[in-house]
Formats: structure tokens, sequence, C-alpha cells
């Protein structure tokens, strides 16, 4: 798949500029309410009619300004996932789903269907309505119906965001499954970071109607650069490691491949891989290998970049074989320990500091 | 209660006229209301102000107006008669004609407000899973908005029912063919003794009327379960 994406529009007093491409998985837009990130969502969709630009989905041409292409919506082939779900109050759960299966290309498949039920957990709801159903429930229900239209792409737009934090720890395992079952790729708005590094294969970041950052969410997350747009609180490195080995007191030991984790609260089978966020506040950085330390989790690091901003803070780049870590300490540390391009250290982390939510599994053993 | 025959045949035919003012006027009535809600054109507020003018015209000159355009000699009855072999004037088929029209505003009214209650994402909705506009308004408004059209088409029988003004202009008051039940009630007043036939009619009138109200409100209440709104 790939998508092409070159928009100029503007509403509202409000100027949108965004050029990006996606390729398989899920691309997360990310960026602050009011960043545009639904006026792009919509534009791709069909929904809102850009000033200038052009849209592309697997060399098809589906919004062209200059050559005067613009497809409606339901010639586009784009699945799409509201915020608000936009069920239909007049069908069951079955005739919702069904729904987008009615004016999918090819026939009917019940096998599918059987597939994407049982994938989003819906088989005890098919008889109820819309109006009773949890908000998490709802979006499973637009999930379903999306993906049963046979799209060439799916849109979710802040599918999350209408629900409380348990709903959202609900839902985010059948996104995973989703994406580990691979057949359709996503576009993805959010604005919590938590969400985007924990599904993201790769990341467009939106500031001001701008795309300010564009690349694999790895990669993305781990540049100091991007501090200021997710937050120094939010930000912070992921990493891919997969379970080694569980002990009997409750930890889980992770191998990076550059040095082991321990961690607490992973029920993962050994040999799944596992993507894990490590927030940049969270790291500490030690010149000698410390001795008589709590933390059970030190890794061997080499500094690759230092990134000053306006406040005391200084973002540290960090490469662990061939992970990327993200520090941030106080610039007056930086100093004292004359951290620089090239030195080798080591990063504390305490186990602790790895919440539960930040521990996505990306596939199994 | 027994009817004398012409008594019967106002009450029939009142029937007859109403039943098919609503029903054919019905579809256009959707088209119009979905125009006024959904859509923005040049000529709407023209368009709105027309279909309501009915309501604020007195009859007579709307009957008087069906007559210039659609009596014999008029321009749109010379050509229904020449195409369609279609006469209006002083037929039942023009006492339908005036309360279709005098009924419309009513109609349009209410299904134009049930379509404003819906909200239009769900149509972009169904869009982005491949569905037309028409297909759009078929499966996921039109459903939604059945209690809104039943409400209509209750207010335009009603409205139809007892239309008397445009209906006594345009096609008169000839017994067995244009009298209308409020036409007939007004003739038995005229005459000497004519008050128990009149009275009679009064009761039809509100039984008639009290019926219609029962059915569309037991009618709505099953489309409201159907729908998962009850």
């Amino acid at each position: 798949m790939s998508l092409e994406v070159h928009l100029t529009h503007s509403q509202k007093g409000f100027q949108l500029e965004a050029s990006f491409a996606s390729r398989d998985g899920i691309t997360a837009v990310f960026g602050p309410s009011g960043s545009g990130k639904t006026t792009i969502v919509n534009a791709i969709a069909g929904l809102i009619h850009a000033d200038q630009g052009r849209i592309t989905l697997n060399g098809k041409t589906l919004f062209d300004r200059a050559a005067g292409i613009d497809l409606p919506p339901r010639d586009r082939r784009i699945g799409y996932v509201f915020q608000d779900g936009r069920l239909f109050p007049h069908m069951d759960v079955a005739g919702n789903i069904r729904f987008g299966a009615r004016f999918a290309p090819a026939a009917h498949d019940r096998a599918r269907e059987a597939e994407v039920v049982e994938l989003l957990g819906l088989k005890g709801l098919m008889t109820r309505r819309p109006g009773g159903l949890s908000g998490g429930e709802k979006q499973r229900v637009a999930l379903a119906r999306a993906l049963l239209s046979q799209p060439d792409l799916l849109l979710m737009d802040e599918p999350l965001a209408a629900l409380d934090g348990p709903r959202k720890d609900e839902i985010l395992p059948y996104l995973e499954a989703l994406r580990h079952e691979a057949q359709v790729p996503i576009v993805y708005v959010s604005h919590s970071v938590a969400e985007v590094a924990r599904l993201a294969d790769h990341l467009v970041i939106l500031q001001a109607g701008q795309v300010v950052r564009d690349g694999p969410a790895e990669e993305v997350l781990g540049d100091p650069g991007v501090l200021p747009f997710v937050g120094v609180r939010e930000a912070g490195a992921i990493l891919t490691v997969t379970v080694a080995e569980h002990h009997d007191d409750g930890l889980s030991r992770l191998s990076t491949g550059a040095g082991d984790l321990v961690l607490p609260g992973v029920t993962a089978p050994v040999g799944t891989s596992l993507r894990i966020r490590v927030l940049a506040q969270d790291l500490l950085i030690a010149l000698e290998p410390p001795r008589g330390l709590s933390s059970r989790n030190i890794l061997p690091v080499t500094i690759e970049s230092l990134h000053r901003g306006e406040g005391p803070g200084v973002a540290v780049q960090l490469r662990l074989g061939s992970h990327r870590l993200l520090a941030r300490i106080t610039a007056r540390a930086a100093d004292e320990l004359n951290l620089r391009p090239g030195l080798a250290c080591h990063a504390i982390l305490k186990a602790i500091t790895v919440p539960r939510s930040s521990i996505g599994q990306v596939s199994g053993p | 209660m027994t009817l004398r025959p012409e008594e019967w045949a106002a009450l029939t035919l009142s029937l007859q006229v109403s039943l098919v003012a609503v029903l054919l006027s019905l579809p256009l009535a959707i088209w119009v209301a979905w125009l006024l809600a959904r859509k923005e054109f040049v000529g709407k507020s023209m368009l709105s102000a027309l279909v309501h003018l009915p309501l604020v015209l007195p009859p007579v000159v709307t009957g008087y107006l069906l007559l210039v355009a659609f009596g014999r000699s008029g321009p749109a009855g010379r050509f229904l008669e020449d195409t369609f072999g279609l006469v209006l004037a002083f037929r039942w088929t023009g006492a339908a004609l005036a309360a279709a029209i005098m009924g419309f505003p009513l109609m349009v009214r209410a299904i134009r407000l049930a379509i404003e209650a819906i909200d239009p994402k769900l149509e972009e909705a169904a869009s982005t899973l491949g569905a037309g506009r028409m297909a759009g308004f078929r499966l996921v408004t039109l459903p939604l908005i059945v209690p809104g059209i039943l409400a209509g088409t209750v207010l335009g029988f009603a409205k139809a029912m007892g239309e008397f003004g445009a209906t006594i202009t345009f096609v008169a008051n000839i017994p067995g063919q244009t009298q209308t039940l409020p036409s007939a009630i007004y003739a038995f007043l005229q005459v000497p003794g004519g008050e128990s036939s009149a009275m009679r009619l009064v009761v039809l009138s509100i039984i008639v009327a009290i019926g219609a109200v029962l059915i569309s409100e037991w009618l709505a209440r099953r489309v409201a379960e159907r729908i998962g709104r009850g």
C-alpha cells in the first residue's frame, strides 16, 4: 500500500499545508487539538474538498485539484472509524456490520465476517442495538463495519478519545490484533502519545497545520527534536524487546538485543515480541557502571547527540545496540558530567517506570 | 346511527379524496422537505415561500387560482385534458388536488423537522461505506424519519378531510361527485330540516379525526420500537 497526501487547505482562518506518504501498517497522525488532523483524514475520505493538492492511494488518484479529479467518498474505498462511532441507530449490531459489506466490491464473505466478529469480540452483541452498547463496544462495531466494506485503507479519527481509561485499555488490544492481522493499512489520528507509541509503525507529527516530523515511529519518537511537539513529560523512545524468561517472583526478563530489562507485570509468553515505551524523564545517565543501586535495569549505551532546549533541560539521545533511547536531564548535569556524543555510559531505568499500558504486544512467539 | 345515501356518499368521497391527496403528494413532500432541510441552492427561500403559501393565503383565493389554472379552459387544465384525458374542475380529482395543495405545507413542515433532527453525519458514514446518496437516504435517513413522515401524513390527511374553501371554489358542491364532508355539512345547514343530517356528519368527522390520530400514534410507537429509540 502506498498513500500519498499533498494538501493545502484553509478554513476559518486556519491554514493546513501537509505532505506525507505512508506505507503498510499503522501510520499515526499525531498533533494537538486544532493542528489539522481531522481535516487531513476528512480530505482523504473525500468528506471535505481541499483547496489544492493531490491524494493518491496505491497509484489511484482520489483527488487532484489541478486535474479536476475529486472522487466521491463512496468510490474511494476507504473505511472510516469516526470518533463518535456513527452507528446506525435503527439497525442492530449485525445490521450495522453488514451495511459495510452491502456495498463492498466482492460478494459478502461469511467467513470474513465471522473472522472480523471473532477478532473484535462481537459475537455476543450481534442482536443488540447501538443505543444499548458501551462506548468501547460501539467503536468495535464501527471498526467491524468499516473492515467489512473491504477498504483499501482504514482511517481512524481519535477512535479512543471519547472513552475513559479502562475502556481504552479494553480496545487497544483489538487494535493491536488488527495491526497484527495486517490485512488493511491504517491511518490513525490521535493526540495521545501513549496510543501512538503503542500502535504506530509510521509517525507523522502535525503542528498548526504543518508536518514537522514524518518517519518510522521508533525513529521519530527517539529523536530529541520531537520533545517540543510531544511534551517533555510524554516524550520517550519505544523499544521492541523479546520476552526471554519469566521469574518466580513475578518479574520477567526482556531482551533488547544489547542488554536485558527486568520488568513486572509481563504476561506474554516467552518468545513474544513486545513494544515498550521508556519515558525520557524516567532515564538516568551514569558514567560508571553503578553499584549498590536498587534498579535492576542498567543498560550500556552510547551518547548519540544532545539537544539543548530553551529551559534548563537537555534531551540526550542514546544508542542501545540497534535501538535508540531518549533521556531528559538537566543542562547542569550534562555539563558537570561532560556528556558529549560518542561517550559510552550507562542508562538506568526503574522497572516500575514502565507502566502497564506502555507494554504493547507486537507479535506472537 | 344509520346514514342516508348522500351522507354516506359524502363520507366515502371525503376519505377517497383525502387518501389520494395525501398518498400522491407524499413522495413530493419528502423530496421538497429534504431539499429544504439539507440543500443550499438559489431560490431556496422562494421555494419555501411557495410551499407555505396555501397556509397563509385565504383558501378561497387558492381555490380560485386553481380554477384559473386547472379549469377546462385554463392552461394547465387544457394540457391535462388533452394529454391524459384528465379533467379536474368540478370532479373529485380536483377536490383531491385542492386537498393536496392545502395539506402540502403541513406535510413538508413535519417531515423537514424530522430530517433536520437526523445527524447528517450518519449519511456521511454511509457514504464512506460505499453507499451512494440515494442509498444512504433510503437506508439510513428514511427509516429514521418515519415517525415524522407519519406525523406529516396525519396532519395532511386531517387538513384534506377538513378542507372547504379551496374545494368549494374549485370543484363546487355537487352531491355524490364533489361534495365532501365539510361541503355536505355546509349544504345541510342551508336547508330547513337539515340539522340532523349535519349533526350525523359532524359526529362522523369527529370519529374519523380521532381515529386518524390514534392510528398514527400507534404506528409511531411501533416504529419507535423498531428503530430502537422507543
